[in-house]
């Protein structure tokens, strides 16, 4: 049976790991090789590497970084941030990503979506989500979350799948930061309206969070956190055995 | 020297690196005379089948690949390379493959439940069907991971592992000095490595 993914999250910027890391036992803990190699060895199923960096130095610095990633971890890795045309795909799959994950520049560019499925395969394009609810409605929010865009997000998600999409993330603007669990009502709205892989983030706040989402949404194929797992608060080995006992089939 | 067939089609990246870490000395080449040399072969490939297929032919490396089999040399599939192994593939029109290993390529639509999504992808857990020396580190709930839409189908005789994913689908196959995994080894972590490694030391004769 396939197995629950958990995906921590690591924004890279000018090299480095920025939203401070906290682990006893790592010297260097805002190397993203350093990480990433902890991470793997945790039992993490997968990384997230999102490059928050604006200068053209800096996305130099980063596919250099995702290179030395892989060629020592040996897992899948997902790379999004500044990916807004095809180039970007090739950049980033030449330097040992397995997906890439496009947000602002799928919005920007509707015509990104299909080019990348076209040439690189579905497996290989993740729309990535920021979604808050506006007036009762579901919004996709653009620029890092800073803007609305006016879009019915549910609606635009599953184009973004019929345009060729093979994965969703899909990140809750309203529960990201809160800690207080996962955006249950907004993940299954998307999970009923798509047929591939739904990624949740934003919210994870303890091993209960991940247990919860998975028991009341058996479609969420991942859960994805960043903080908890940098801080120590929630250790991934730890987060496995705990789903595991309550029969939430991962791999261990 | 392991030889990943280069064709042009995907990132041989990993792959190549994966060797590295296992302590096996590779080359990514399309070179025939080199990759005849090779002490073991591995042919990777993603994307669809027919493409793979005609930049196999028009590049003249899939009578490499045979010859090399016909030698005795290990060869291991991966992915769409394990497909390409078998006989042919109804993946968009129908296509021949290397027919190293009985059996055909059909849509995993076919024998899943319709609920499930397709491509199968993430970490499956791999059942065992008959042991083979590139396993000799898997142990019993081992996961590897999967990114796939077709499976190989029709070649019981030659099926070692299946992960089950509402049905049984096939993991990888072996006859004789060829082999295949339908699973990315070099994404699977450290049972992955295990068992590239395990086939980097692989003599090609199949002992159960």
């Amino acid at each position: 049976m396939i197995t629950k993914r958990i995906i921590p999250c690591l924004d890279v910027k000018d090299g480095r790991v920025v939203k401070g890391v906290n682990f006893l036992g790592l010297a260097d803990v805002s190397s993203p090789v350093k990480l990433a190699e902890y991470y793997s060895r945790c039992g993490a199923d997968e990384l997230v590497f999102y490059d928050i960096t604006a200068s053209a130095e800096g996305r130099a610095l980063f596919t250099d970084i995702l290179r030395q990633v892989a060629e020592r971890v040996f897992i899948p890795l997902t790379v999004g941030g500044g990916i807004n045309a095809v180039s970007d795909f090739d950049r980033v799959l030449k330097c040992g990503a397995d997906k890439v994950s496009v947000n602002s520049g799928a919005i920007r560019n509707p015509d990104l979506i299909p080019a990348a499925a076209e040439r690189y395969g579905s497996q290989c394009v993740v729309i990535s989500a920021d979604v808050k609810r506006v007036n009762g409605e579901f919004r996709v929010f653009a620029k890092g979350g800073r803007e609305d865009t006016g879009m019915e997000a549910v609606g635009w998600i599953a184009r973004c799948v019929e345009n060729g999409a093979g994965e969703v993330v899909l990140n809750s603007i309203d529960t990201d930061g809160v800690k207080g669990g996962f955006d249950l009502e907004m993940l299954n709205a998307v999970c009923e309206a798509v047929n591939v892989p739904v990624i949740a983030s934003g919210g994870a706040g303890c091993t209960r969070d991940f247990v919860t989402l998975f028991k009341s949404l058996p479609k969420v194929d991942a859960g994805l956190a960043a903080s908890i797992f940098h801080f120590g608060e929630v250790q991934i080995s730890d987060l496995k055995r705990e789903l595991r006992e309550n029969g939430i089939t991962v791999r261990i | 020297m392991i030889a990943i067939i280069d064709y042009g089609v995907g990132n041989l990246f990993s792959l190549s690196h994966s060797l590295t870490a296992v302590g096996a000395e590779n080359a990514v080449t399309g070179d025939p005379e080199r990759i005849l040399r090779a002490d073991r072969v591995i042919l990777p490939g993603v994307g669809a089948f027919g493409d793979a297929a005609k930049k196999l032919r028009e590049t003249g490396l899939d009578a490499v690949a045979k010859a090399v089999a016909a030698r005795g040399t290990p060869v291991m599939g991966i992915c769409l390379g394990m497909q390409l192994l078998l006989e042919k593939s109804y993946e968009f029109g129908e296509h021949a493959g290397l027919g190293l290993i009985p059996g055909e390529v059909r849509p995993i639509s076919e024998v899943i439940p319709q609920d499930l999504k397709i491509p199968h992808i993430g970490w499956n857990a791999l059942d065992i069907r008959r042991s083979h020396p590139i396993f000799r580190s898997v142990r019993p709930g081992d996961c590897v991971y999967f990114v796939h839409s077709y499976y190989g189908a029709r070649c019981e005789d030659s099926v070692i592992a299946t992960a089950e994913y509402g049905a049984d689908l096939t993991a990888a196959v072996a006859k004789g000095n060829v082999c295949g995994c339908q699973f990315h080894p070099e994404k699977s972590g450290d049972v992955g490595l295990g068992i590239l490694k395990a086939f980097c030391e692989w003599d090609g004769v199949e002992t159960c």
